[in-house]
């Protein structure tokens, strides 16, 4: 078997059909305006040109879960006397993840560190990373806002996937990672990609370097002086309304809730994710709240990516650049800037061809 | 795939009995459903449970009573929020769900040999009346034991009958205090970090231990330092808001510490390297 396939353009939607025989596959669809990803069917516009507005995330840690379900039970001897049955079950079917870029595979090694290696891992999550199978889609060109190169990325890297797309005038280039990811060369509409590897290699150098880098020194270096200036983070954030849409549009955000709903008797603890943007987040029953303002609720998201995250993960940065938290936010705040400014960058510095993209 | 725990499933327990220690504040003596599971549940005073109340949710409380004494496991609630409320309302015979033990617990090991003073201030009495009941079940591992109590009113005070107990031992220094003047008190009166300054415990050879309102933490710490208390040598356990009580969740981290997990016990050695967050 040949180590790379070849898509053509043609069969773009057979081979997404291909893969749902034994997968639901998430692939980024056109709902109005908006690229997210849902489930593939025939009737979607399917969108690769843009990357998704939204990133995959939910895919394998969902907007909202339930974690269990309980119900309330009367001893039919003794009706003073209730009992509660749990009931847990994780729902993971087999899944695709088509069409997520580089980033965004990026995004789930950096919850990998979180929610599987460590002492108490998150089954739910768990089980869905293991059935899930990621295929990217390499980008050609980065977006406003893009920066995966400045955080250790890359617009072709290969992390986080099991298989990889570049696309071609004519069709895709397939470069499997992973043994999960090598299967689909197997898939009938598959032809052989070892002519055009080098073709698709030069798109991707090219697209590396058509990538900004806001960073001056290249990678985010933060001054610890600068990061506990008060002053730094009300100049900075002044203009922030604490909306939180930077976290929900976030590859590696995944802060979350835990609440009860019930009806009569019975009812489910579910997880959903929640923001360190809100007041609400920290705020404690005796309404003492360990960060009240904007600015150190912006200085722990700053922070956890690109401070404590670090210091837990041996220097991993728990940011993937993909730009979504700049080209979204209401009022312009820009991360990267404000990484760059606490590095003490001043000027920011671009990489050799990235003059073309602006 | 392996098959792991659920760390969100809470075991299933039973409400023993109630104790109302003060206006705001009841005690709920636990045990879990499963005598197995009851007989084999292991822990180390300062570390936390989840308590559920299903339909209500949860809510993280320190297991206030010592690993020496099995009989239940026993949590002091405040109401103050919605969750609290609900565990307010519930009667012995009441079903609950403890998720325990979790984080970190007191060095109790490294305090042995030395003179121990705990201060306190309202229910933050709650994870000290562990370790002070673990040292009183091991009392001759310890030397000097002083207790800095204080409360808005006598009311407030929690424990009351083992404040009782522990003033009449001889090998306890209890030492009472509540913020104003009240009819039919005769000990001291003022705040929990005046009276600190007031006793001006030694710190030769001791171990302060403080939990209370983060305000008060904060002068007690102050209070400590002007005494001359080593950084190492103070202790305290935090509260946070928390939710999965596993370091994921993202609510109660100082940096890169989350205080469910890493703490909630920390010394001020270790407080004093983390962001300004408590």
């Amino acid at each position: 078997m040949p180590d790379t396939g070849y898509l053509p353009k043609g069969k773009i939607k057979d081979f997404i059909k291909e893969l749902a025989k034994d997968a639901i596959v998430y692939a980024p669809v056109l709902e109005g305006e908006t690229v997210v990803f849902g489930p593939f069917s025939e009737e979607q516009e399917l969108c690769l040109e843009r990357p998704a507005n939204t990133p995959p995330k939910s895919v394998i840690y969902p907007q909202s879960e339930t974690l269990f379900t309980f119900e309330h039970k009367k001893d039919p001897e003794d009706h003073q006397k209730m009992s509660v049955e749990l009931k847990a079950g994780i729902d993971a079917p087999g899944t695709v993840i088509f069409g997520a870029r580089p980033c965004d595979a990026k995004g789930f090694i950096i919850y990998d560190r979180v929610f599987i290696n460590t002492d108490t891992p998150d089954p739910y999550y768990m089980k869905r990373r293991e059935n899930t199978l990621i295929v990217t889609l390499s980008c050609t060109a980065p977006f406003s806002g893009c920066f995966c190169v400045a955080v250790g990325g890359s617009p072709a890297s290969k992390e986080g996937a099991d298989a990889m797309l570049t696309e071609l005038p004519d069709g895709y280039l397939i470069e499997p990672v992973t043994e999960k990811g090598k299967a689909i060369l197997n898939k009938p509409m598959i032809e052989d990609g070892s002519s055009r590897l080098k073709d698709a290699q030069q798109v991707q150098q090219k697209a590396h370097e058509a990538v900004k880098n806001p960073f001056a020194k290249g990678r985010p270096e933060i001054s610890p002086e600068l990061f506990d200036a008060d002053s730094f983070w009300e100049q900075a954030l002044s203009k922030c309304v604490s909306c939180g849409a930077c976290t929900y549009l976030c590859p590696t955000c995944y802060c979350f809730n835990i609440t009860d709903e019930q009806t009569f008797g019975k009812g489910e603890r579910i997880r959903s994710w929640d923001a360190c943007m809100f007041f609400h987040f920290t705020l404690e029953a005796s309404t003492h709240n360990p960060r009240p303002t904007k600015f150190q609720r912006f200085k722990n998201r700053v922070g956890h990516k690109f401070v404590y995250y670090p210091e837990k993960y041996d220097g991993a940065i728990a940011c993937c650049g993909c730009g979504r938290c700049i080209r979204y936010c209401p009022v312009s705040v820009d991360i990267s800037e404000i990484v760059n400014d606490l590095g003490g960058g001043g000027q920011k510095q671009q990489t050799a061809g990235s003059a073309k993209n602006d | 795939m392996i098959d792991i725990k659920n760390p969100y499933l809470p075991e299933l327990a039973t409400v023993l009995q109630v104790v109302e220690e003060t206006p705001n504040i009841k005690s709920f003596q636990v045990v879990f459903n499963d005598p197995e599971k009851m007989k084999g549940f292991a822990f180390q005073p300062g570390q936390v449970g989840q308590l559920s109340v299903f339909g209500a949710g949860e809510s993280t409380f320190v297991i206030n009573s010592p690993p020496t004494r099995m009989e239940y496991l026993q949590f002091s609630v405040m109401k103050a929020g919605e969750v609290t409320a609900a565990i307010h309302n519930l009667y012995p015979g009441d079903q609950v769900g403890i998720r325990a033990p979790l984080g970190n617990w007191f060095p109790y090991e490294e305090m042995k040999g030395r003179n121990i003073l705990f201060i306190g201030g309202g229910i933050g009495l709650a994870p000290l009346r562990t370790l002070i009941l673990f040292m009183l079940d091991n009392r001759s591992d310890y030397k000097d034991i002083t207790i800095i109590y204080g409360a808005r009113t006598p009311p407030d005070l929690c424990y009351k009958d083992e404040l009782k107990e522990w003033e009449e031992r001889s090998d306890v220094n209890l030492i009472l205090t509540v913020d104003n003047e009240y009819p039919g008190w005769i000990k001291r009166t003022g705040f929990v970090p005046t009276v600190l300054k007031e006793v001006a415990p030694s710190p030769d050879d001791t171990v302060a231990i403080t939990c209370g309102p983060p305000i008060m933490i904060k002068f007690v710490l102050e209070g400590l330092a002007q005494l001359k208390f080593k950084d190492e040598d103070i202790i305290t356990t935090l509260e946070k808001r928390m939710k999965c009580g596993i370091g994921l969740c993202g609510r109660c981290n100082i940096g890169s510490k989350y205080v469910c997990k890493d703490g909630p016990v920390f010394s001020l050695a270790q407080l004093k390297e983390m962001p300004d967050e408590v």
